[in-house]
């Protein structure tokens, strides 16, 4: 019968990033591809869906950016502790095989499963624009890695502080204009991923995001992560979808529901 | 021919979603009600929106699965909007489940609910799992259930299927208690248990409320007995629920005497396509023993030879 049973294992490393953020490093083949998530659990702590930002060599990673109690508990763990995850879940970015150059644009931790993606399309050969957003610079994340990658790597900040003064939708407008882009991929704060698949859609350019809702189980069951007004649960069809399909979604963008299921 | 009837509501097949799986949001029940289901139950609403457990929630095993998701619902007036959708898009029956923790609760939240005009309401009298709050469940003593029962009857006129629990010696006297205030009909039956998982590397219980009801194929047999005796007792239509995934297990339970198969822990094995799936095994196994109708399987186990 299929099982979906927790594995607990020892933390390989710990490693912490710029903006509150932090890597851990688990000692498992998990077969995952960049898009996919796992339900990571602390025990006594809780559990939580998480984007996996790296696997290779029987290793993966995720990376928690600490907003509350248990991506907090998350950032104090240390090289050897114990922790919990099921999966890999979800839906996975695509590299087209006929694609040459790719976009993506990134913001907050949603750079994670980006900078997964982004060095297995490098290592394919293809083209990388890493684009990335944040508030200011010292909220930047991966930047290095993806420049290590062999990505080019173009930085806006809302204050200014590194690159243009501006947001990465405005950053993704001149990519999209001066270079033939075969596929934009996106994850981060919803208003942005609406505005850049929009502009994807505009400029009739295939686009993948990555919707993310309340989720408790993680495996199709709970209901909690079901979209208006047709129902998808993006636990299980998401969270990678079609641009064109989130920009189908009522709720894409404008509200979403808490852990009771009550719209916020 | 697949079809069926709950109490005068017509189902296409004999296949019904079954509370508290997909059944947060309208748009969600209207999905599983396209993918085939011949009718949709919600998540238990409560007069009073609930957080539930804290996660994980969910622990699967190698036969099942133990859940504690400690009926979390945003509440009646909020989840309101939800049953509209369902009633007006699934384009089949839909059940709204509703749950309370007094007699008085029960009558307002079915009140409330029927608003919604939604074909039947469940009234969810046995949910193991918020015991230590509820004292335990009120399908556990025939009294208790035959009051919720004639509260919830005096509040609504849309149909309601009293929804049992096995975790008693006899299902029959508590089938018979809510019959005799007016039930339309039984769902049996709601999760086994309590039971527990532990995680042996982390050496703790894997739900943070450490119990949780068990569903899914491990329960079966007791769900399929459970039905047999409701059906012996009361003769009322019964969504008989609790581990079917194939068709054969929901010709199972229609043998033990039920008019419809509920499904929950399935949608796991088989994903939302387990509706059109059982439905297609049913027809392939009437075929092959010349069946021509459900009713006509009802509750044959029950024929001395
Ligand atoms: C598919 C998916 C992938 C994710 N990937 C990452 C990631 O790579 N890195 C990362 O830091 N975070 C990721 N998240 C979000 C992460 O699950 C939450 O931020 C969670 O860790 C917050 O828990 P908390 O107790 O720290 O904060 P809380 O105070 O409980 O919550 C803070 C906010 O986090 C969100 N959140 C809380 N619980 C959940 C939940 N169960 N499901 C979805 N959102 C929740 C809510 O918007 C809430 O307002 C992902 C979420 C989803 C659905
Ligand atoms: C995750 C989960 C949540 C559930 N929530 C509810 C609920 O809110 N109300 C209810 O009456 N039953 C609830 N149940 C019980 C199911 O409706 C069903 O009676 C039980 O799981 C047995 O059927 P199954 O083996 O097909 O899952 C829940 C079951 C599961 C697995
Ligand atoms: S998180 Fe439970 S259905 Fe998606």
């Amino acid at each position: 019968m299929k099982n979906d049973e927790f594995i607990v294992v020892r933390l390989e490393e710990v490693h912490r990033e710029s903006g509150d953020t932090t890597t851990l490093t688990i000692p498992y083949k998990l077969n995952s591809k960049p898009g996919q998530f796992v339900m990571l659990w602390l025990p006594g702590k809780g559990e939580k869906p998480i984007s996996i930002s790296g696997e290779k060599e029987g290793k993966f990673q995720v990376s928690v950016c600490a907003v509350g109690p248990f991506s907090e508990a998350v950032s104090k763990l240390k090289k050897g502790d114990k922790i919990g995850f099921r999966g890999p879940f979800g839906t996975h970015f695509k590299i087209p095989k006929d694609s040459t150059s790719l976009a993506m644009v990134g913001g907050g931790y949603g750079s994670a499963p980006l900078s997964y993606l982004a060095e297995e399309a490098t290592a394919q050969g293809k083209k990388v624009y890493f684009i990335e957003g944040a508030r200011t610079k010292a909220r930047l994340l991966f930047t290095e890695r993806m420049k290590q990658a062999g990505a080019e790597v173009l930085l806006c900040t809302d204050d200014g502080s590194e690159g243009p003064k501006c947001y990465s939708p405005d950053v993704l407008k001149t990519v999209l204009e001066t270079h033939k882009i075969d596929k934009v991929f996106t994850c981060g704060p919803e208003i942005m991923m609406k505005k850049v698949a929009e502009l994807s859609k505009e400029a009739k350019i295939r686009c993948e995001v990555s919707m993310e809702r309340y989720m408790k189980c993680g495996i199709g069951i709970c209901g909690q992560c079901c979209v208006d007004d047709i129902g998808l649960c993006l636990c299980t069809n998401g969270p990678i979808i079609p641009g064109d399909l989130a920009l189908e979604i009522k709720e894409f963008g404008s509200y979403h529901r808490d852990s009771t299921g009550k719209k916020v | 021919m697949l079809s069926t009837e709950l109490a005068g509501v017509k189902l296409k097949s004999p296949t019904v979603l079954a509370s508290g799986i997909l059944g947060v949001t309208g748009a969600s029940l209207a999905a599983v009600a396209k993918a085939g289901a011949g009718a949709v139950t919600s998540k238990s609403i409560s007069l009073q929106g609930r957080k539930g457990h804290p996660t994980p929630v969910i622990a699967t095993y190698s036969q099942g699965m133990v859940n504690a998701v400690g009926l979390s619902n945003a509440g009646v007036d909020e989840t309101l909007a939800e049953i509209e959708f369902a009633v007006k898009n699934a384009g089949a029956p839909v059940i709204a489940s509703i749950f309370a923790s007094t007699i008085t609760e029960f009558g307002k939240v079915a009140g409330a609910v029927s608003q919604a005009n939604p074909d039947i309401i469940e009234v969810n009298i046995s949910c193991p799992n918020v015991e230590d709050e509820f004292g335990r469940p009120f399908a556990c003593d025939p009294g208790i259930a035959a009051v919720v029962t004639k509260k919830v009857k005096k509040s609504t006129n849309i149909p309601i299927f009293v929804k049992l629990s096995p975790n008693v010696p006899n299902i029959a006297p508590i089938a018979k208690a809510v019959q005799n205030e007016g039930a339309d009909g039984i769902t049996a039956v709601n999760t086994v248990g309590p039971g527990m998982v532990i995680n042996i590397e982390a050496a703790a219980p894997v739900l943070t409320n450490k119990v949780g009801g068990v569903s899914g194929p491990a329960i079966k047999p007791i769900a399929v007995k459970c039905v047999y005796e409701a059906y012996k007792a009361t003769g009322l239509p019964i969504i008989g629920t609790g581990g079917v995934t194939t068709g054969r297990d929901a010709v199972e339970m229609i043998m033990a005497g039920a008019s419809a198969a509920g499904i929950g822990t399935g949608v796991y094995y088989r994903g939302p396509e387990i509706f059109s799936k059982v439905s297609e095994e049913i027809q392939e196994f009437m075929d092959k023993e010349g069946y021509k109708s459900i009713d006509e399987m009802r509750g044959v186990a029950h024929e001395e030879r």
